[in-house]
């Protein structure tokens, strides 16, 4: 049966990868593999210095997000060789691992004298390890990233406004510290007249298909204290997941979407808020930290953005993105890839691949004093990662992800059941993938 | 006409000529049904790899709890579990559910505003060609096409359909969502698709309606049928196969219906306009849960074959009346 199962995989894989085989890797080439985004650009300038050094052709195939799940997982999971190194999501990690997709770099580490010690530590536990919390590395830190937010600073900063909003709400008009301070400062927007236009309180992830609703909610719910698992590895997610804490947090969600998006804003994921955002609709944008060095360049809107690290409420956090770069166990340039690990993992490629818009992670640069000044967003990136949190990364993650996105979806763009009877059908859901997987 | 037939002959001995002794030999040797087995080889050896195989390889994988996306895990026969979880679950019902009254209103505008426009365009007033070619356009366009096109309009903002329905109603444009309002999302499918595949109904109506003998009509006159009592006695009546096989194509089409509803609302808001295919593929390709999907589809394909076939028999009886 199983041997049936690839067979038919094999040729569904050599069907696919028919085009793809004619960029066949040769000795001197390497296919590095990523979503498609602005940090992507800053990597193939960046690349171009190893090209340089080794003589190595750097290709790219970097696929938009909305798709990069499903085209890079099928890749993997068909055994296809279209790429050498793969910058792949954190969530990947568990099933990559245990399905043999990524190479184990232990060995590399020690033998090259790589430590893991000498990057962040938060991002070496979400980038590189499964099991979780065991020094089993898959994947260097690439690329650290959390979600954060966006803010037109001018209206922030605008004296009428700024009168305004203290005579309507008592206080100071400013980057909120709190989700309260937050749905006021969104509510304060709605629907207000701004240089002739009507704007908007906030862009939030509304996104179904994908992962963009939990990415957002999971931004408001961990402030507020949702866990996944009241022991951590003991999948007990009753009073975890759905604990008074989780619940008020996804009511709070909800009432930002109700109160405070834009019109139509139903289904909608990073692309979207920049849109929003850079067209004035929006006073505040919740997305990506790989977005703020574009963002802070862009002409237009650049020297009106400020930035600020997701509110607390009863304890600091911020829903982690980001990724680790890993060699595909099925290249047939594994010299060459692991090459660029290792040429990649050098403190002065790290503080080269920041300064180029990258997100790098190891301390040679965390550790500068002059971070925290070097970008208008650095300052709250060394806070975000200090407090970031994460969906499992277990090799289900996708069963996993599918259901939260239903269940969240329903209650809050649909309408449909209360916040706690979301979090109970989503503790349901998730006790029949781990049961199936033999964990419950 | 016998120069005709010498030329035919003519050529046929050039080209028994001209076949290779041996083939011709082959060729000689086989009986009539052997040669009938060779032609029919290719199309069935292309059946059974493309249909008849993934078929049977899918009935397989939907008793077991395989993975596409972990191809070393242990693969296990769990008996009818698939199918026992599948049909107790509500989201499936719900699928369901929502799959037939997308079917039901979608085929039953389409069927309404078909048939109408098959009979106004079968009175052959002038320009009648014209506009049964710009009716037709809708139908000619890619569905990826249509549904980001309709994606345009329906933005509350810049869309033209709110602004249409604004200028008729005078509500304001940007208050209504037809993609995300839970109300709305449904309808907003049904519009489309009716939009698209009207003219589909009509043309298969309109057949229907040419083919009804003149002198039926003129004989009725002579009886001094009324125009209703002839619509109602002739027109429908025989008509009423056409009608059905254009609902019987429009229900298998609808019933697996996947790229509009993908493109438009994706199953959303939440999941008011998750049909069954929708869920098919979150299940085999989002999940990657293929054993389970796999005793979907294959209750899918129970469901449409058997409502298909209760169909085609009631067609049937139709048209032997």
């Amino acid at each position: 049966m199983q041997r049936l199962n690839k067979i038919a995989l094999g040729v569904s894989a050599a069907a696919l990868m028919a085009a793809a085989s004619t960029t066949g890797a040769k000795a001197d080439e390497l296919t590095l593999c990523w979503a498609a985004w602005d940090p992507a650009n800053a990597l193939v300038e960046l690349s171009k210095d190893f090209e340089a050094q080794t003589g190595t052709k750097m290709n790219f195939e970097f696929v938009p997000w909305p798709n990069f799940a499903d085209r890079i997982l099928n890749e993997l999971n068909a055994g296809g060789k279209l790429c050498d190194l793969l910058i792949g999501d954190s969530q990947w990690l568990g099933g990559s691992a245990e399905n043999g997709y990524y190479v184990k770099l232990n060995d590399f580490f020690d033998k090259e004298g790589i430590s893991m010690d000498d990057f962040a530590a938060a991002a070496v536990n979400a980038y590189s390890t499964w099991p979780k919390g065991t020094p089993n590395y898959w994947a260097l830190p690439a690329m650290g990233d959390a979600n954060g937010w966006f803010y037109r600073k001018d209206w922030f900063e605008d004296p009428a406004i700024m009168a305004d909003y203290k005579t309507k709400t008592g206080a100071d008009l400013a980057p909120p510290k709190t989700w309260d301070e937050f749905k006021q400062i969104a509510e304060f927007f709605q629907g207000r007249e701004v240089n002739g236009q009507t704007v908007y309180g906030a862009a939030i992830f509304t996104e179904r298909a994908s992962e963009g609703i939990t990415m957002g909610a999971t931004s408001v719910m961990y402030p507020y204290g949702f866990k996944y698992e009241m022991t951590p590895g003991a999948y007990d997610m009753e009073g975890a997941v759905n604990s008074e804490g989780a619940v008020a947090g996804l009511e709070m969600y909800k009432a930002l979407y109700k109160c405070c998006t834009p019109p139509g804003y139903t289904d909608s994921y990073m692309g979207e808020g920049l849109d929003a955002f850079k067209s004035g609709q929006v006073a505040m944008m919740m997305n990506w930290f790989a977005f703020m060095p574009g963002m802070a360049k862009d002409e237009k809107v650049g020297p009106v953005t400020g930035f600020f690290v997701n509110p607390g409420q009863t304890v600091a956090a911020s829903t982690l993105g980001g990724q680790g770069i890993s060699v595909v166990a099925n290249t047939d340039n594994m010299d060459g890839a692991l090459a660029y690990i290792k040429w990649f993992a050098n403190p002065e490629v790290q503080k080269k691949w920041w300064a180029l818009g990258g997100y790098a992670v190891h301390k040679a640069v965390l550790n500068d004093p002059s971070f925290p000044s070097s970008q208008p967003f650095a300052a709250d990136f060394l806070v975000a990662m200090n407090q970031v949190q994460d969906f499992w990364q277990e090799p289900s993650y996708a069963s996993l992800l599918q259901a939260m996105q239903k269940r969240l979806h329903d209650y809050v763009v649909a309408d449909q059941g209360t916040a706690k009877e979301a979090l109970d059908s989503l503790i349901a859901d998730w006790t029949v993938i781990f049961e199936d997987d033999g964990k419950l | 006409m016998d120069n005709d037939t010498g030329m035919i002959d003519r050529a046929a001995t050039v080209a028994a000529r001209a076949t290779p002794p041996r083939l011709v030999r082959r060729v000689r040797g086989l009986s009539d049904k052997a040669i009938a087995w060779l032609f029919i080889a290719p199309t069935m050896i292309l059946l059974l790899v493309i249909n008849i195989f993934p078929l049977i390889w899918t009935i397989q994988l939907s008793f077991t709890n395989y993975r596409a996306n972990r191809p070393n895990a242990e693969v296990v026969n769990v008996g009818l579990r698939n199918y026992e979880r599948l049909l107790t679950d509500p989201d499936v019902w719900i699928a369901m559910q929502t799959t037939a009254q997308f079917v039901f209103w979608s085929i039953l505008l389409q069927t309404v505003i078909g048939f109408s426009l098959a009979y106004l365009i079968d009175r052959k007033f002038r320009g009648h060609a014209f506009w049964t070619t710009v009716i037709l356009i809708p139908m000619m366009l890619s569905p990826a096409v249509v549904g980001n096109f309709w994606r345009f309009l329906y933005q509350p903002q810049i869309g033209l359909f709110n602004y249409i329905v604004s200028f008729f109603t005078g509500v304001e444009p940007s208050s209504f969502e037809m993609l995300g309002s839970v109300s709305l999302a449904p309808w907003s499918i049904v519009i489309v698709d009716t939009w698209m595949w009207t003219p589909y109904v009509m043309l298969i109506c309109l057949a229907g309606l040419r083919s009804i003998p003149d002198y039926i009509y003129e004989a009725a006159e002579v009886d001094r049928a009324s125009p209703w009592r002839q619509f109602w006695s002739i027109t429908v009546p025989m008509a009423l196969p056409f009608i059905m096989l254009a609902v019987l194509f429009r229900g298998i089409e609808n019933f697996k219906m996947f790229d509009m509803v993908n493109l438009l609302t994706g199953g959303g808001p939440g999941s008011i306009t998750e049909v069954a295919s929708i869920t098919l593929k979150r299940q085999a390709f989002e999940a990657w849960r293929t054993g389970p999907s796999s005793a979907f589809a294959i209750i899918l394909f129970v469901a449409v074959f058997g409502l298909a076939n209760i169909y085609v028999k009631a067609l049937n009886r139709v048209k032997q009346r």
